[in-house]
């Protein structure tokens, strides 16, 4: 059984995913604890394989006993474990907060399967994470893109669907070229094993065929990973999508995206790939991961929506986790994983608490946000610890990310980054601090004619979201203090997977 | 130029890849979009099958008996097969998403789409 | 020098931060609330003075909390310079906690729960910058005071106060994220650590222009110390209550800036760095420019607060001058005129708050002939102008004695026309106001209804008037704390 624990990650949420819309006919409750309990499984199966790997060392597992080259194996280190754990931990809290949160925003009927494709999204997720196998990682990349439309659209805004069908036709091209990609590597090594290719690579190094299927690769995922200039489709997604989605998706989709990129530019190539290939590759990357972040928080700036506003600031935020990619440096690296981390947890708790403004009041307006603190009190702390984060305040977790960032760019001698950071930073703090000024030091709309309010006598009632969904919330948010301060658990992690792929 | 001219398939290959992108890119039309998607699509399928095409080889059955058969690489055509499966998803998800789309907006033609949804917001 | 590992400064911390919580909890039943603010306050002083003997026998207190990365840790030490900031906040807070609930009760305030809460917290952040041990520890707490404090000066909610507090928040966030925030990261990417040594710890690191960028970066980030041309959020921050003005904005805040200035001038750069570049020089001549122009602009202010603002401004530049000018007497000046400009300033501010109070009064203009029902009020302001000016027997003429000793070991005349030239502005933006409290008639219309503010609003400022009599005949605890400074850095 524990030798099949890299299976069963895959095998548990899939089998549930065609029960759950089956038990849901009885009750669609039913399909939330499916959910629930599938999740929980998954993040108690991902802890375990940490465990494992952090004791005995990296994770082969033949599926179905064929060897590798041969068979699809299912290859687990540092790297993958870390980000499983992220993915199925927030998967689990995205699935805990669903669900009263689509309660408002998903009809009745469409419940059962609403939980039945989240379950094929996170199995799809999971693949991608767990394989060793580059064209397993193309069928799972398109298990989660359709599964990932498919939640876009099931809610009730008519802009989704809209948002939802430009993101698959962007979506499918990414997965084209990625397929391309692999395509030529194929051409030119005769197999598709991670591991066996990573060996067979290097003496292509210098071929242009070799080169173009880097290409295809690369801009196949960060058109899924939403990269400036290639993340146009998103906005309309996490804006229409209904909020449990647009977390989940922000927190999860975007990060495992952004793992395959990592794999593929780290372990499927080596770093000195990026020596003897025919055009300079990190130059590109460097500028593209600036101008997003630059772009992003701009953008930000501007939009009048909230979930807009996140949308365009994951824009921003993804800019830095190319950043320390494109650094390729250990601490660059080590700055990137964090990022992968941090970025879940905020952005996650963010859409959450967004979620929870929906559920209340019904609007996603920053106007609407005036006077929120003395309506819903934790979930606007949550909201201002995450936004704090956002900004890198210290303490939390968005400034240690951005520290190794930092550190790294003085490392490899390019100080003109540490401005940009610092100036990013400040555009994050002023498009968030306009919410958490009107939430905390407005009166709410229509109110402001009372004047002076004696909250000592007429204190407005406190309607904070329920349970299900401050809960969850409220953990995210914290996880954004805890590792802020106790950063050196991820960090040691994310160092060793850093120093592996940068051997 | 004969040289070039030999590797045909591969022409026909760029020759749909570009023809799909331009499609899905230049059509205002949700539908025809996915029509040329799906010539993007096939271009790759296209790209794989006849790179596993081995000069003189045959189709990757066994022949009982016989000896020195050379047979073309099955495991691109069988990739193929899921990315075909692949396809065919995208597209039933797409469809479904454009008959969506027109019960609620009543058109098909992306400007008009976008035209209602900024009177919307 | 015998270390003592104990946890005593992270309790100074956590009394308020605790207190936030009960306060929090207890908003219904203001006497309550109030209680807890007392409490707090009262125990706070307890620990910070139940930690002087230590100090005073030259022992240190240390206490590690955490490590955040590798070289990042948030760790505390407590020793001679953090002791005397410490002391003057915490005890300062006692005084104005009495202040802020007779202020805010008389004036039937809203959101008074936010109030306290904010003020705790504020605190505590205060005693976590006194007793930091590394200049990450003391940038966190850097932070989480002006985000605090952003709640204390937006507190009225008029849409004039919101734009102060933007104000407020940006200059002071954005200095420290722009200037602050890479100086630190600057210095520990060549010094390797950022704890603090009493001889510096960036000599032999880096070359000069290196540390020239670094001393420029780190006086720029840290516009809380109100140095021009980083200074124009003070006088915005003064549309917050009075009590705030009075703690934070003439104690915490801006003596957290100052004591940062001293802090990282002394135990980052160190001494012999700083003269051997000639760097204090510049900061000195750089401070004179703010005590002059900053003396000038308070003449101009006839809003009683806004002139005592420009007037804080000045003061700081003193504390900065001081220490930038090396010398052993100058080092002593700036550390006790960081307690004795507080005792000075704040009296200043309870005045004024006690005028609105009693009159809902602004304005100079108006303060005609006040004096006279109001004695003890402006008697109090009259000690603590005086001390503002250096005339003795206040303990101002204190602080600026030993700065005179200051200019005279470090050889600079021309600082010595300065604080001439300052004094006597002191004197012109001050007297005026004493003279028409007290020797002008009041309006007749007014003879009627005017009285003393409540007495939790007159008490307290008499009591900080007197203490700055105290300072003048007994200053003995403030120098024997700031020359153990002088002997650890010189």
């Amino acid at each position: 059984m524990i030798k099949h624990l890299p299976a069963l990650l895959i095998v548990i949420p899939l089998l549930a995913a065609i029960i759950t819309p089956i038990i849901g006919r009885i009750h669609w409750v039913l399909s939330w604890y499916t959910v629930t309990i599938t999740t929980f499984i998954s993040f108690v199966i991902s802890l375990s394989l940490l465990q494992t790997v952090l004791l005995q060392g990296d994770i082969s597992y033949w599926m179905g006993g064929w060897q590798p080259p041969w068979g699809i194996e299912y290859a687990i280190d540092n790297l993958n474990v870390y980000v499983m754990i992220i993915v199925s931990f927030m998967a689990l809290a995205g699935a805990i907060y669903s669900k009263n949160n689509i309660n408002v925003e998903i009809d009745e009927a469409r419940k059962p399967f609403f939980y039945s494709v989240y379950l094929l999204f996170v199995t799809g997720l999971m693949g991608m994470v767990v394989t060793g196998d580059i064209f397993n990682i193309y069928v799972f990349l398109e298990i989660t893109s359709l599964s990932g439309y498919a939640l876009i659209a099931i809610g009730k805004k008519r802009q989704a669907l809209v948002g939802a069908y430009n993101y698959l036709i962007m979506g499918t091209i990414g997965a084209t070229f990625f397929l391309l990609g692999i395509g030529y590597l194929y051409l030119m090594t005769g197999t598709l094993n991670i591991a066996d290719l990573a060996a067979r690579l290097p003496e292509f190094y210098q071929t242009k065929a070799i080169f173009t299927a880097f290409t295809f690769l690369v801009v196949g995922l960060c058109i899924k990973l939403a990269l400036f200039p290639m993340h146009f489709w998103m906005p309309n997604v996490y804006t229409h999508a209904p909020s449990a989605v647009s977390a989940v998706m922000a927190a999860t989709g975007a990060k495992v995206a952004a793992y395959a990129i990592i794999r593929v530019m780290f372990t499927v190539f080596e770093p000195e790939f990026y020596t003897l290939a025919p055009f300079n590759i990190q130059p590109i990357l460097l500028i593209l991961a600036v101008a997003a972040i630059l772009a992003g928080s701009i953008m930000a700036l501007a939009q009048t929506d909230i979930k807009k506003m996140l949308a365009y600031s994951s824009v921003g935020q993804i800019g830095y986790i190319v950043l320390g990619i494109s650094l390729m440096s250990v601490n660059g690296m080590i700055g990137s994983l964090i990022h992968l981390l941090n970025h879940a947890m905020m952005k996650g708790a963010l859409f959450f608490v967004v979620g929870a403004v929906v559920y209340r009041t019904g609007l996603t307006s920053i106007e609407n946000f005036r006077g929120l603190g003395k309506k819903m009190p934790l979930s606007m702390a949550a909201f201002t610890i995450a936004a704090l984060s956002m900004t890198g305040v210290p303490l939390t977790v968005g400034f240690v990310s951005k520290w190794y960032l930092a550190v790294a760019s003085i490392e490899i001698g390019m100080w003109w980054l540490v401005p940009v950071i610092l100036l990013s930073s400040l555009l994050t703090a002023i498009y968030f601090w306009r919410i958490i000024d009107a939430v905390w030091f407005k009166p709410a709309l229509g109110e402001e004619s009372h004047g002076h309010e004696h909250d000592d006598h007429q204190k407005p009632k406190s309607n904070d979201a329920p349970a299900s969904m401050l809960i969850p919330t409220l953990t995210v948010a914290m996880l954004c203090l805890v590792f802020g301060v106790f950063a050196y658990a991820p960090v040691s992690l994310a160092e060793k997977a850093a120093v592996i792929l940068l051997k | 130029m004969v040289e070039l001219l030999a590797k045909y398939n591969y022409w026909i290959v760029i020759i749909l890849l570009t023809t799909g992108l331009y499609g899905v890119m230049a059509r205002q039309n949700l539908i025809k979009k996915i029509i040329a998607l799906n010539v993007f699509q096939t271009a790759v399928l296209l790209f794989y099958v006849s790179m596993s095409k081995i000069e003189g080889g045959t189709a990757p059955v066994l022949i009982k008996g016989a000896k020195q058969i050379i047979y073309d690489n099955p495991l691109p055509q069988v990739l193929m097969l899921t990315a075909i499966v692949v396809g065919i998803s995208t597209t039933a998800v797409a469809l479904t998403f454009v008959t969506l789309i027109y019960r609620e907006y009543g058109t098909i033609e992306e400007d008009q789409i976008l035209e209602l949804n900024k009177h919307n917001d | 020098m015998e270390i003592i590992e104990s946890a005593r400064p992270v309790y100074a911390i956590l009394v308020s931060l605790l207190a936030v919580v009960f306060i929090g909890i207890s908003g219904k039943y203001p006497n309550l609330r109030e209680m807890w603010t007392m409490l707090a306050a009262v125990l706070k002083f307890g620990l910070v003075v139940s930690m002087l003997p230590i100090i005073l026998a030259g022992k240190v207190i240390e206490y590690h909390v955490t490590t955040v990365l590798p070289g990042l840790d948030i760790a505390f030490r407590v020793d001679s310079l953090g002791m005397t900031l410490a002391l003057t906040a915490s005890f300062l807070w006692i005084i104005t906690s009495v202040y802020a609930i007779g202020y805010m009760r008389s004036l039937d305030e809203h959101a008074q729960t936010r109030f306290f809460m904010c003020f705790a917290l504020a605190l505590s952040a205060v005693m976590g910058a006194a007793f930091s041990a590394n200049v990450f520890t003391l940038f966190v707490f850097y932070e989480i005071i002006t985000v605090t404090t952003f709640g204390l000066v937006a507190h009225e909610e008029t849409s004039e106060a919101i734009k102060g507090a933007r104000r407020y928040l940006t200059y002071l966030m954005g200095t420290s994220i722009f200037f602050f925030l890479p100086a630190m990261f600057l210095t520990y990417n060549y010094a390797g650590t950022l704890d603090f040594a009493s001889q510096g710890i960036l000599a032999g690191k880096a070359s000069y222009t290196i540390i020239s960028i670094i001393f420029v970066l780190y006086i720029a980030g840290i516009a809380k110390a109100g140095m021009m041309p980083f200074h124009a959020w003070l006088p915005s921050a003064m549309v917050a209550p009075t009590p705030v003005s009075a703690l934070l904005h003439a104690v915490a805040v801006v003596k957290v800036g100052v004591f940062t200035v001293v802090r990282i001038l002394l135990f980052v750069f160190g001494i012999d760095l700083l003269s051997e570049i000639g760097l204090g020089t510049y900061l000195a001549y750089f401070a004179s420019f703010t005590i002059i122009t900053a003396s000038i602009l308070a003449l101009k202010q006839d809003n009683l607060k806004l002139r005592l603002a420009y007037s804080t401004v000045s003061q700081l530049s003193y504390i900065v001058l001081a220490v930038a000018l090396l010398t052993p007497s100058g080092i002593t000046s700036s550390i006790i005129h960081i307690t004795i400009h507080a005792f000075g300033k704040i009296t200043l501010f309870f005045v004024a708050g006690a005028i609105f109070v009693a009159t809902g009064k602004k304005y100079i203009s108006q303060m005609d002939g006040i004096g006279r029902r109001m004695p003890f009020t402006m008697a109090a302001f009259t000690v603590g102008a005086f001390s503002m000016i250096a005339i003795p027997p206040f303990g101002g003429f204190v602080s600026k004695w030993y700065l005179i000793l200051g200019t005279v070991e470090a050889h600079m005349l021309p600082i010595m026309v300065v604080l001439v030239a300052s004094t006597l502005l002191n004197a012109a933006y001050f007297l005026p106001i004493i003279y028409s409290a007290f020797f002008k008639e009041l309006p007749t219309d007014e003879v009627e209804g005017l009285r003393e503010a409540p007495p939790m609003v007159v008490v307290p400022l008499v009591i900080t008037a007197l203490g700055t009599l105290t300072l003048f005949f007994w200053p003995s605890l403030l120098l024997d704390l700031a020359r153990m400074v002088v002997s650890l850095v010189m």
